[in-house]
């Protein structure tokens, strides 16, 4: 009986009823949309992101101290202290492995060249180096990634180069090299001539360099498997208040602090565990970079969740307004039942049952349609697939039950208030 | 005992005394007819004495419980348990068939019971007519189904409301037959009427004016009684 009063209501009210699914569709396609992208926008934004290249830069102990007292660049070879490039391996290794996109180990030297009078800074580097990882994994890593704004002319460099470089636009104009062209470099009693394989635009002072791979570059400086540093792109969590007191001194934080801070993302714990694993170094977070990543990523996503909210909060005024005007034009039918001895619980158990499944059939329709939502989202702003996250489904289904059960808190208060004498008798 | 007892109530909407200081009795197996002009305060005593109201001032004992001090949801109870209501607007569940409308009552009673709601509606002369929905019934058709549907829980009394004010001369004297019957078989029966005809079928009649008992007829074989 109770299964016939309830399809009885949801047929018999059927245009309503359609009105009630349609507006929980919308709702829960918003919902789906927004959860889904942003959900995933986090990692959409962040390799968006790391296009603009590294945001944590490693460098020796002591190089790090000459930077912090006296503002020596660690690039100016004035110190003689350098990192293990075998220990590159080992950024794979920390408890964020799965977070630091791309590295590249870089050595810095001083440089000769018959164009010029000044000396030029050489830059040893990885372009795109095949890395076999102590777990058994392995990765290409390098700048081609990290530097995807570069523009080049000619071609990039590969690992194997053993007699090629890349020169920087400026220095390629002001010594009248172009692609193909042979170069000489010196450095102490060293010399090589290698070939301009390419010139790149990369709208920095990195325009006054020359690129070679890693192993020509130790080989000039006579720092065979030796780096001056490592530049690391890597995907973090916003900074907060815990991250901020870890990033001045980690041992300050309590046990349990400590804990939340080392297994959160924070470009603090990341940096804190690079340090972990490579020898006497110092990891530190190219700051304007990670914080503008942090506030890219938090402002989209606090959009995300102010339309998912504003959508379902418009779905539960909607609800409302259909189920109350529902109940109105049935005052007469459950006034009836109150009059047949229905007391207020199963009146109101028939009418939530109504509208949760009408509410069961908007959001499964509107779960589908939000995923075709998402995919718009993902091909128009970031040009990829979303990729769909199962958790959104148990999420959408509770806000769907709430956003339901709260659209149908009027109309509940005003069938319990509904007095058979007033409906029936109009008195 | 008497199955309903009402002693000096009144019942004030605002400013309006719908009921002032009333006294009534009902005995088990009587066939009472309240009947006055329109607001004379016939619907405000029947929505009192079917728990769907509380008078103001006052005491309804019904069956020995006084139920102008119950709550909501005893009231509910009680109007389940012990009265049958019969509405002039019949208030069928349009969706539901003849049938389906009478297990409504047995399903927020007890449970429903198809055959038992049959055997109500063969007690009507509707057996036929089980699966039709109210927009294929006639009027009296329609009022025969809320008959059945107030009896098939076997109430102490049965509250009718104008049960013949919407129907035509032959279907009135269907409802009727059937409430002489109902009382030949000792239910009581509270009747609510404009028609002196149909009052003339009761033992008693009741006249209210102006939310008072104007005087009580007493329709016994041609001895009707008047008094205060």
């Amino acid at each position: 009986m109770f299964w016939r009063l309830v399809n009885g209501a949801l047929f018999r009210q059927k245009g309503k009823m359609l009105m009630i699914a349609f507006t929980i569709a919308l709702g829960a396609s918003l919902a789906t949309a927004m959860l889904n992208v942003m959900l995933d926008v986090g990692d959409k934004v962040n390799r968006e992101l790391k296009t603009y290249g590294a945001n944590i830069n490693v460098i020796p102990k002591e190089a790090s101290l000459l930077d912090d007292l006296y503002g020596v660049d660690e690039g100016s070879g004035v110190s003689d202290r350098y990192l293990q490039e075998s220990e590159m391996g080992r950024l794979k290794t920390i408890f964020w492995a799965f977070n630091i996109v791309d590295f590249a180990p870089y050595l810095d030297a001083k440089i000769r060249m018959p164009e010029s009078e000044d000396a030029i800074r050489l830059v040893g580097t990885w372009f795109a180096n095949r890395l076999e990882l102590p777990t058994g994994e392995s990765l290409d890593t390098g700048i081609r990634n990290m530097k995807s704004w570069w523009t080049v002319d000619g071609e990039w460099l590969s690992d194997g180069d053993t007699d090629a470089a890349m020169v920087g636009r400026l220095l390629a104009d002001r010594a009248g090299l172009s692609v193909g062209d042979r170069l000489s470099v010196s450095l102490g009693d060293k010399e090589r001539n290698l070939t301009v394989k390419g010139i790149f635009d990369a709208g920095s002072e990195e325009d006054e360099r020359v690129y070679v791979p890693l192993p020509i570059a130790q080989e000039m400086a006579g720092r065979a498997g030796l780096v001056t540093g490592v530049e690391v792109s890597a995907l973090t969590t916003p900074d907060n208040e815990l991250s901020r007191r870890a990033a001045q001194n980690p041992n300050s934080l309590s046990v349990k602090d400590w804990e939340t801070w080392y297994c959160t993302a924070y470009v603090s714990a990341i940096c804190y565990q690079i340090e972990e694993v490579l020898t006497d170094s110092v990891a530190k977070p190219i700051r304007q970079v990670a914080e503008s990543e942090g506030a890219i990523l938090e402002k989209t996503q606090l959009l995300m969740l102010l339309i998912t909210v504003l959508s379902l909060a418009g779905a539960a005024l909607g609800i409302s307004n259909l189920v109350t005007a529902s109940v109105m034009e049935r005052s007469r039918e459950i006034g009836l039942l109150k009059a047949l001895g229905a007391n207020n619980a199963p009146i109101s158990w028939l009418v939530l049952t109504e509208i949760l499944i009408t509410g069961v059939i908007g959001g499964v329709i509107g779960y589908f349609v939000g995923l075709g939502f998402a995919q718009i989202i993902g091909q128009t702003v970031f040009d990829a697939a979303i990729n769909i996250k199962p958790m959104v489904i148990p999420l959408v289904a509770i806000l769907v039950f709430l956003v339901t059960l709260a659209g149908s808190i009027p109309s509940i208060r005003l069938l319990l208030s509904l007095r058979p004498a007033e409906v029936l008798h109009g008195r | 005992m008497s199955l309903l007892e009402i002693r000096g109530i009144s019942k004030i909407y605002g400013n309006v005394n719908a009921l002032r200081n009333v006294d009534m009795t009902v005995e088990q197996g009587e066939w009472l007819a309240v009947m006055g002009p329109s607001g004379s305060g016939k619907t405000t005593m029947m929505n009192i004495i079917g728990c769907m109201d509380k008078p103001s001032e006052g005491t309804v004992l019904l069956d020995g419980i006084d139920i102008s001090t119950e709550s909501a949801r005893n009231l509910t109870s009680i109007r389940r348990d012990k009265i049958g209501l019969i509405f002039q607007q019949f208030h069928l569940i349009n969706y539901l068939t003849a049938l389906e409308n009478v297990m409504v009552a047995q399903y927020y009673h007890s449970m429903p019971d198809e055959k038992e709601a049959l055997q109500a509606l063969d007690r009507v002369g509707l057996l036929a007519r089980a699966k039709h929905l109210p927009s294929q019934l006639s009027g009296g058709e329609q009022q025969r189904v809320c008959i059945a549907r107030a009896l098939i829980n076997y109430p102490m009394l049965v509250l009718a409301d104008e049960p013949t004010g919407n129907l035509d001369e032959a279907n009135e004297e269907i409802v009727l037959d059937i409430f002489r019957k109902l009382h030949e078989e000792g239910i009581t029966i509270v009747v609510v009427t404009h028609d002196p005809e149909v009052a003339q079928e009761a033992q008693r009649t009741v006249i209210l004016e102006h939310g008072r008992i104007a005087r009580i007829v007493v329709n016994e074989s041609g001895k009707g009684q008047e008094g205060e």
